[in-house]
């Protein structure tokens, strides 16, 4: 029954073995679920099915337990935020007991993909000028206007989620899409009409499957962290524009933000673990 | 004598390790062959302090016993192995994580050799020890370490000479928590009280499973509100028990309540503590694509614990290496071995730092013996 895991195919959720007209698409397959890009109600709308499969291994009961919990936990976290106005994917249809959840396709890039193309881009330009291309993104001049205006973005997105009482759980740059701007919808400023348009877009938040609703500060600048953590690994070259201008944002976002920053600055010390062990 | 000495290879190095950091005393040789790589396990001997049942082992007790039990212990390893003290290349020691005073009572004993025999003395880290005694059994090359026992709970994989730590216990161990639900129940420790608890939950029907709080946070987990809630459910069995003495109901079945037993209460704990760590495992595996899971720490000889990793691993298309309790749980082998390793690339510890510290992180050690 067990294969290499690059050839496994996994049986398909029931809901996803009815015709339809756009066959099911298997995106990525987490620890915990899979995401399949299908349709919902017409073939003109796509969307994004998050699918946890029954754990053989886990008593049923207590499988069933908390598969369920964890479904309607991310749908209502969901609901919550799209409510207050945070950009995240609409829920389309939840079946707990049968362990999916549907949602709105968010169309675009995940914002990791987006910021090594334009740093990989801004490397090539500065070996074609005769330099190294390793510089730090400094942040300053014209060339690092999209860039900033990008993490601001960010920082603003994080801000408002934590101002909801939302905490993410597993924030990282793969789990922020860049969702391209409606027309008529780009920001009146901060929308640089000169660029080459690799990272206009708005921060839609993606993956709510460890998110809880939390208000203690503690969380919140864990939050953050992680955040800050997943950067410096996946774009070291931009860490430390990175931290500089994402809490410039968040505080600006975020009424509390001085309280929770300086709970950062707290984690940042002891790292998001304990130092004792016994 | 010379059919021991048959299985050391011309020019193998030869490390003792001696361990002490909880309840057991262990005192292990290995030798390793420079042109092969093998090793040869000459000599693996432990004691193990068992406490009353509804006691746990305290720490002045504990450091009593390894003091008392050190020499013999040792006397017996050379005897197994069949080598003299002159054979020797280094003698290693358990510098930490662990019980205060029985680590000190080993570093002290250890110290005593390392001086009386003109050796020189290599500090290991507990649970890098338990890893390559793990890889080293299992043949297992680079898995995603489950490192479970009664003083720590950890997933670890390892990366740029460093066993990082990707999830951990927020409060207690496992192990911990498994062997104070014992002392709840008063059911004895010996072997282990995690043993015992397996075999009770061995007898349950398996198909009525306790409420208990799942507690998983990322990647870390949490015990010690589960054990909480075991003990209230012990509180309420021990009611029901006191019902039916007197010759009344035990259960009130109209409300829905199940009688409860030692052995349902064993099985519930299990499946639900078990379940977080295939979870988090798991989780650790996607992160860094591995199909391979090692188990190692004494909750680790829990059968039940392999068979659900087992067939989590399975279904990624990978397995689970696993040891039996010889290796699963302290011994002074993984010491010598791990010990033997450092001393190989030039690491050794001078006797002015030949302390023992109870705070030494896993991903502090500096693997400089891997690639």
């Amino acid at each position: 029954m067990a294969t290499d895991s690059a050839t496994h195919q996994f049986p398909l959720p029931a809901i996803l073995e009815y015709p339809s007209s756009t066959p099911p698409e298997l995106i990525t397959q987490g620890a915990e679920g899979r995401l399949y890009k299908s349709t919902y109600l017409l073939p003109s709308i796509p969307c994004a099915l998050k699918y946890r499969p029954p754990k053989p291994w886990r008593h049923p009961v207590l499988d069933a337990r908390l598969t369920r919990h964890r479904i309607l936990s991310e749908a209502r976290n969901l609901a919550k935020c799209r409510r207050e106005g945070v950009p995240v994917p609409n829920v389309y249809a939840v079946d707990e007991s049968a362990g999916w959840l549907m949602m709105e396709w968010i169309a675009g890039d995940p914002v990791r993909v987006a910021i090594n193309e334009w740093l990989q881009r801004r490397r090539d330009d500065e070996r074609a000028q005769g330099r190294t291309g390793d510089a730090v993104v400094e942040g300053k001049g014209e060339a690092d206007a999209d860039l900033v205006a990008l993490l601001r973005r960010i920082g603003a997105a994080v801000g408002r989620m934590h101002k909801v009482g939302i905490v993410h759980g597993d924030l990282t740059t793969s789990n922020m899409m860049l969702k391209p701007w409606e027309r008529g919808k780009e920001p009146a400023n901060g929308h640089n009409v000169e660029s080459d348009g690799l990272l206009e877009g708005e921060i839609v938040i993606i993956d709510f499957g460890l998110a809880s609703q939390s208000t203690s500060e503690e969380d919140r600048a864990v939050d953050l962290y992680v955040l800050e953590r997943a950067f410096a690994s996946t774009h070291p070259r931009a860490e430390k524009l990175f931290t500089a201008i994402l809490e410039d944002a968040y505080r600006e976002a975020f009424k509390q933000a001085p309280v929770v920053l300086k709970k950062l600055e707290d984690v940042r010390m002891r790292g998001r673990k304990r130092s004792m062990l016994g | 004598m010379e059919t021991q000495m048959k299985g050391i290879p011309r020019g193998a190095l030869i490390s003792l390790g001696c361990e002490g950091s909880a309840n057991k005393l262990g005192i292990g040789i290995i030798a390793h062959d420079p042109t092969t790589g093998k090793s040869t396990i000459l000599a693996n001997i432990r004691h193990t302090f068992v406490s009353p049942p509804g006691t746990g082992f305290l720490p002045k007790d504990t450091a009593k016993h390894h003091r008392s039990f050190f020499v013999q212990i040792a006397r017996a390893a050379l005897r197994a192995a069949g080598i003299s003290p002159a054979q020797l290349s280094c003698i290693c020691y358990t510098k930490g994580p662990g019980m205060g005073a029985p680590l000190q009572s080993v570093a002290i004993a250890t110290r005593t050799l390392s001086l009386l025999w003109g050796k020189p003395l290599v500090g290991v880290n507990h649970c890098v020890g338990h890893i390559e005694m793990g890889r080293e059994i299992t043949g297992a090359s680079n898995p995603v370490v489950l490192y479970v026992s009664g003083g720590n709970t950890q997933v670890i994989a390892y990366a740029e000479q460093r066993y990082r730590i990707f999830g951990e216990t927020l409060d207690i161990a496992v192990g911990n928590c498994l062997d104070r639900f014992a002392r709840t129940l008063a059911i004895s420790n010996d072997p282990a009280p995690g043993h015992n608890i397996e075999q009770l939950a061995k007898h349950a029907s398996g198909k009525i499973l306790l409420d208990l709080p799942y507690a998983v946070k990322g990647m870390d987990c949490s015990f010690s509100g589960i054990l909480a809630a075991a003990d209230i459910l012990a509180a309420q069995m021990q009611e029901q028990d006191a019902r039916e003495a007197r010759g009344e109901p035990a259960v009130n079945a109209a409300a829905g309540e199940v009688r409860i037993t030692p052995a349902e209460l064993c099985y519930s704990l299990q499946e639900t503590v078990f379940a977080m760590l295939v979870e988090i495992t798991e989780r650790a595996m996607a992160h860094v694509g591995s199909a391979q899971v090692l188990v190692v720490g004494g909750v680790g000889c829990n059968e039940r614990l392999q068979a659900m990793m087992g067939y989590m691993a399975a279904e990624r298309g990978g397995s689970v290496y696993a040891t039996d309790e010889r290796f699963c749980i302290d011994n002074g082998i993984m010491i010598a071995h791990a010990g033997l390793l450092a001393f190989e690339t030039g690491f050794q510890t001078p006797l002015a730092e030949s302390t023992c510290t109870q705070r030494f992180r896993t991903d502090e050690v500096h693997v400089k013996w891997r690639d």
